[in-house]
């Protein structure tokens, strides 16, 4: 049963049997890309419905039985939809706010990361219970209160009153990505930054800060797309039609004619609008976000 | 050397004061917009609040709102939701999850083809994820319902978001197709961190791959199990957007999470002491998870997800 025995006694094999193995190779191969085969249209068959029905005209949308392919190719449904003022607005307000959310969250995680990788500081097990915590916060149990006091504050419909929630919430998962990147760096680079006179602070944003560009690249992706996705706040906060985010603007779809049938196209064609960004973002680096989002987990 | 101490521990007394500088951010806004509201909260369910009456009396109650609540049927059904929702979801994720890396973890063509496509789903916004399932469920014109027809397994088109027997699994089979791949991604991971002389080892020993999958590769997937399955439970337990927007919780209270109750109490009914009363046992609800999670099943607590 030792190691050396099995080799010679796979080496001495008789040819059919080798033989009879490639074939065995070819069936498991076989198997294996049908399974794989299957997980991939499982992933992706309900996205590429809703792209071949923003594809049709109203008539092969509602045809019975289902008309599979586009045809005749119908791009009406996205001209009906950037038509629309609020779904113009829409695209820009959720573009604001997911931005605007992702530089702040960046600014503010990078330098607490910084000091949970680098610095030795008191309270610091009580701030990862902390962040550990707001990752797992419920939304809800602070809807109220926000509610209530953004309208004291008069900052319903304005812009801040989704940045700061949405600061808050993708700080945990910038943090972590953050301080994942930063430890990985050689310490030997700062420490010869401060050598030559630089301060801990410069040597952080001129050393470590560009040399983590390609983590803080990837906290960033990973932040547009959870405050892009957010959709508890967005509906709470803002009420105006011309300040809607697209999460809420396509929960409220209702279409350019009211009185037609449910705008199926319509929304297929926003939902295709709205997810394409964050499709494009996942296509390019999808190697950046798989290290990203899994790092913090099996490291942990 | 005595010389060199009192410089260091200023040295150290600067290091513990830029962390704390450089934290500090942070932490404010922590305390701001999640711990200082969450207090508020507590604070509002001792109260009777109701903003539809704008000038009527806000007495202090106690902890009448918790006792309505624990004789308030609706929120009875929406924990008995959740948590079939969540138990069934997460236990189907990590079966499928786990056959899916397990699948997946070695080299082969197409390897990027399968990423790109894991992480589709993951990425699709969870409102545009259940205006697609309604679309997909539709009774009329809905691909479900072609399907099924077209293999001869129904006759008639199932209206699926009108049955409320229906209505529940229908959502949570939209909940697992979004979720599934992404677990599948971390356990994957965490396959790719064992080292591949064990399962030599094993292997050498006369253990069949059924045997090395129980006794290697679970046990040392055991932290990145106890992660996924932690993060993935607390999400069901929040889950808002996908009932919302796909059935609205019905049909009747069908579908209607703890969270999407909580939510009608405070934004319908404009209940806020009641609701900030549902908030904080919501919040409570997520607590004791995290608790037997972290400290009974022993979870490692530095995760990343999403």
């Amino acid at each position: 049963m030792s190691a050396p025995a099995r080799t010679v006694s796979a080496r001495s094999l008789p040819r059919t049997l080798t033989s009879q193995r490639a074939r065995v190779g070819l069936y498991e191969g076989l198997t294996f890309y049908t399974f794989v085969a299957a997980f991939v249209v499982f992933c992706l068959a309900p996205f590429a419905w809703t792209l071949l029905t923003s594809l049709k005209g109203p008539t092969t949308i509602f045809a019975v039985p289902i008309s599979y392919l586009p045809a005749p190719l119908d791009l009406a449904n996205y001209r009906d939809i950037f038509s629309l003022d609020r779904f113009r607005w829409a695209l820009l307000n959720s573009t604001i706010v997911a931005s605007s959310a992702t530089a702040i969250s960046l600014v503010i995680g990078s330098l607490c990361a910084y000091a949970i990788a680098r610095l030795n500081f008191p309270f610091k097990n009580l701030l990862l219970a902390l962040v550990l915590g707001i990752a797992m916060f419920p939304g809800i149990a602070i809807i109220g209160p926000l509610f209530r006091e953004f309208n004291a504050w008069g900052l319903t419909n304005n812009y801040l009153a989704l940045i700061l929630p949405n600061v808050t919430f993708t700080l945990p998962i910038c943090i972590w990505t953050l301080t994942a990147f930063f430890s990985d760096l050689p310490a030997e680079l700062e420490e010869s930054a401060r050598v030559d006179g630089c301060t801990r602070l410069q040597a952080f944003y001129k050393i470590t800060v560009p040399l983590a560009a390609p983590g803080v690249f990837t906290a960033a992706i990973l932040l547009f797309i959870q405050a892009w996705n957010e959709f508890l706040f967005a509906r709470t906060f803002m009420s105006q039609p011309t300040r809607l985010t697209a999460t809420v603007a396509i929960a409220q779809f209702e279409g350019a004619d009211i009185s037609a049938q449910y705008p199926w196209g319509q929304i297929t064609a926003a939902s295709i609008v709205i997810t394409l960004p964050l499709v494009i973002l996942v296509l390019l680096f999808q190697r950046r976000i798989i290290s990203g989002l899994t790092a913090g987990a099996v490291k942990g | 050397m005595l010389a060199i101490w009192p410089r260091r521990s200023t040295q150290e007394h600067a290091e513990a004061r830029l962390g704390l500088l450089m934290a500090a951010p942070a932490i404010a806004t922590i305390l701001l917009i999640a711990i200082i509201p969450l207090a508020q909260t507590i604070g509002d369910s001792l109260f009777h609040i109701n903003l539809k009456f704008e000038d009527a009396p806000r007495p202090f109650v106690g902890l009448d709102n918790y006792v309505s609540a624990l004789s308030d049927d609706s929120w009875f059904n929406s924990l008995r939701i959740t948590t079939v929702v969540s138990v069934a979801s997460v236990v189907v994720e990590l079966v499928l999850g786990m056959l899916i890396a397990l699948l997946i973890n070695r080299s082969f063509r197409g390897r990027g083809i399968v990423r790109a496509s894991v992480l589709v789903p993951w990425a699709l916004t969870t409102v545009v994820s259940a205006k697609m399932w309604a679309w997909i469920y539709d009774g009329r014109y809905g691909v479900v319902n072609d399907v099924l027809i077209r293999l001869g397994l129904i006759d008639q088109p199932i209206i699926f978001l009108v049955r409320p027997e229906l209505t529940i699994w229908a959502m949570i089979a939209a909940e697992i197709w979004k979720t599934t791949p992404f677990m599948a991604l971390l356990l994957l991971a965490g396959l790719q961190l064992i080292p591949h002389e064990l399962y030599e080892a094993t292997a050498l020993d006369g253990a069949s791959r059924w045997q090395a999958f129980w006794r290697v590769t679970l046990p040392l997937l055991r932290p990145t199990i106890l992660v996924a399955l932690l993060f993935r439970t607390i999400d069901a337990v929040r889950m808002f957007d996908l009932p919302r927007v796909l059935t609205n919780g019905g049909p009747g209270k069908s579908t209607e999470t703890v969270v999407l109750y909580t939510y009608n109490t405070f934004f319908t009914s404009l209940n806020f002491g009641y609701g900030s009363t549902l908030a904080v046992m919501t919040f409570l609800i997520v607590v004791l998870v995290s608790f037997v999670y972290i400290k009974v099943l022993g979870a490692p607590t530095q995760g990343a997800r999403r």
